[in-house]
């Protein structure tokens, strides 16, 4: 049957879905060189799944997740494998990573997870791992080395003594602007696991490493952050050609720091400001960013949606799919060495709705 | 002798800064600007609260430091509603739809409390009705 799924039977997709959208799957096949291959995968991320009251859940995260889930299923030829990036759930509870994880089962091909906060911060990621394995782990794909980090933990302290309930903590770290939080990390331990996987990769393999907080500092009071970014980044500069793809930030971004290219993925619960447009903070956002356009909030999803991955040469091209909105395809400019919009880079072309205060 | 103790006690009066119009101490201002914030703090609260709307979504979730709210455009044409509109009105089309609550008035005192907070995260950013 999948065989048989077109270009429109996708629209029709679309329409059934509540909405009249034309969904751009072209896959776009360069020439590579040496034994690489390219190749394609998909990648959902933030869907914040909120349990109500037993089985009544937000309707509204659900639909997203549902959408993403359903059009990332009619993509032909079909994604290597499909990245989910963390935040399955709102409050890290047991229902709510069952009930995401359950919309999660109907996807094809092989799933991998990243550890979100929210996910976490009830039982450590107890439930989490049950029904995705590890909280850090390293695969190989097609010539690539993939490398999935837990990025949002924090201090002992903070985790294990000054909440006297797991409850609070949770919803502590869950107020994205909540004083009370505190700043997310990699760790000594788990930077030490990543050198150790690293020093067995060859520093030509191309690498993409996944993280939930962008691996690079851009605004600290809602955890755009990542406080041992540098030292992470330091294990990876050593490569030729890097890449990190992170979530949390639910917004358009991406930068490029010495080797180091960095794409942010959309949610498919709601959007974020962008930190600079908060009056009282001083916010870094990456001056290579074009934004998203700002968000229309009687489009239920507008400013959210999900991605499709190329890598070709082990480069990332991120084609982000915007329900109710263009698509925005940002890919590495290897002449220019960094990523840039393939539309909208130039100052030039850019959009009224993209510009946000 | 009656009639010039009445004078002075007028004159004591009078001249009481609690009586005069036009004059306040920085114990006042210190004051009035202790109601604002305790109202503004009031609006932090509900912001941050999934008891607003009937399905715990809180306003916070969506509008971290109540960013993107953009107080200082009100009133302004907005597209969606087809007329001009003022702030409460955008607060209360979240409510109703993304917190799936009810609307509240437009003096109601949690909504006094959502502006105050909202203008208060925007201070300093200049007035500039109309702006999309």
């Amino acid at each position: 049957m999948s065989r048989l799924i077109t270009r429109r039977s996708v629209i029709a997709a679309g329409a059934t879905a509540g909405t009249l959208t034309t969904l751009p799957i072209s896959m776009v096949r360069l020439a590579f060189g040496g034994t690489r291959e390219d190749f394609s995968f998909t990648y959902i991320s933030d869907s914040h799944i909120q349990q109500i009251k037993g089985a009544s859940f937000v309707r509204n995260w659900d639909m997203g997740l549902k959408r993403a889930v359903a059009e990332a299923n009619l993509i032909l030829p079909e994604a290597d494998f499909v990245m989910f990036g963390g935040d399955l759930a709102q409050l890290g509870k047991k229902d709510e990573l069952d009930h995401g994880g359950e919309m999660l089962s109907h996807l094809k091909g092989k799933l991998h997870c990243v550890m979100g906060e929210h996910d976490y911060y009830l039982d450590l990621g107890e439930y989490w791992t049950k029904l995705y394995g590890p909280h850090w782990y390293s695969f190989d794909h097609k010539g690539v080395h993939f490398v999935v980090l837990n990025s949002i933990i924090t201090t002992d302290e903070w985790t294990f003594h000054r909440w006297p309930r797991a409850e609070q903590r949770m919803l502590e770290m869950a107020g994205l602007d909540n004083p009370n939080g505190s700043p997310f990390m990699v760790g000594e331990k788990q930077r030490a696991w990543l050198k150790d996987d690293l020093d067995k990769v060859s520093k030509d393999t191309p690498l993409i490493v996944f993280s939930h907080s962008p691996l690079q500092k851009i605004y600290k009071g809602w955890n755009f952050w990542t406080d041992d970014a540098e030292q992470v980044q330091a294990l990876l500069q050593p490569f030729k050609t890097v890449s990190v793809i992170y979530g949390h930030v639910h917004q358009i971004q991406y930068n490029q720091i010495g080797n180091i290219s960095f794409n942010a993925v959309m949610a498919t619960a709601w959007p974020w400001p962008y930190p600079d447009t908060y009056a009282q903070a001083g916010a870094h956002v990456p001056v290579l960013t074009v934004p998203m356009n700002r968000a229309d909030p009687f489009f239920e999803r507008d400013a959210t949606g999900w991605q499709m991955i190329d890598v070709n040469s082990g480069r990332v091209t991120a084609r982000y799919q915007l329900w109710d909105n263009q698509e925005r395809v940002v890919g590495y400019d290897p002449k220019l060495g960094k990523p840039v919009d393939k539309r909208y880079q130039e100052a030039i072309v850019r959009k009224a709705p993209q510009l946000h205060y | 002798m009656r009639r010039y103790a009445i004078a002075l006690v007028l004159g004591a009066v009078l001249l009481s800064p609690a009586t005069l119009a036009d004059e306040f101490t920085a114990a006042d201002v210190d004051r009035w600007q202790g109601e604002f914030d305790s109202v503004a703090k009031k609006g932090r609260e509900l912001w941050t609260s999934g008891a607003v709307g009937t399905n715990g979504v809180a306003c916070a979730q969506c509008h971290p430091n109540a960013a993107n709210t953009h107080p200082e455009t009100y009133p302004k044409f907005q597209k969606q509603l087809g007329k001009v509109a003022q702030l409460f009105e955008m607060v209360n089309w979240c409510i109703r739809n993304p917190l799936q609550g009810t609307a509240l008035a437009a003096d109601d005192p949690k909504m006094t409390a959502f502006v105050a907070y909202i203008y208060k995260e925007r201070k300093g950013v200049p007035i500039d009705a109309g702006k999309h």
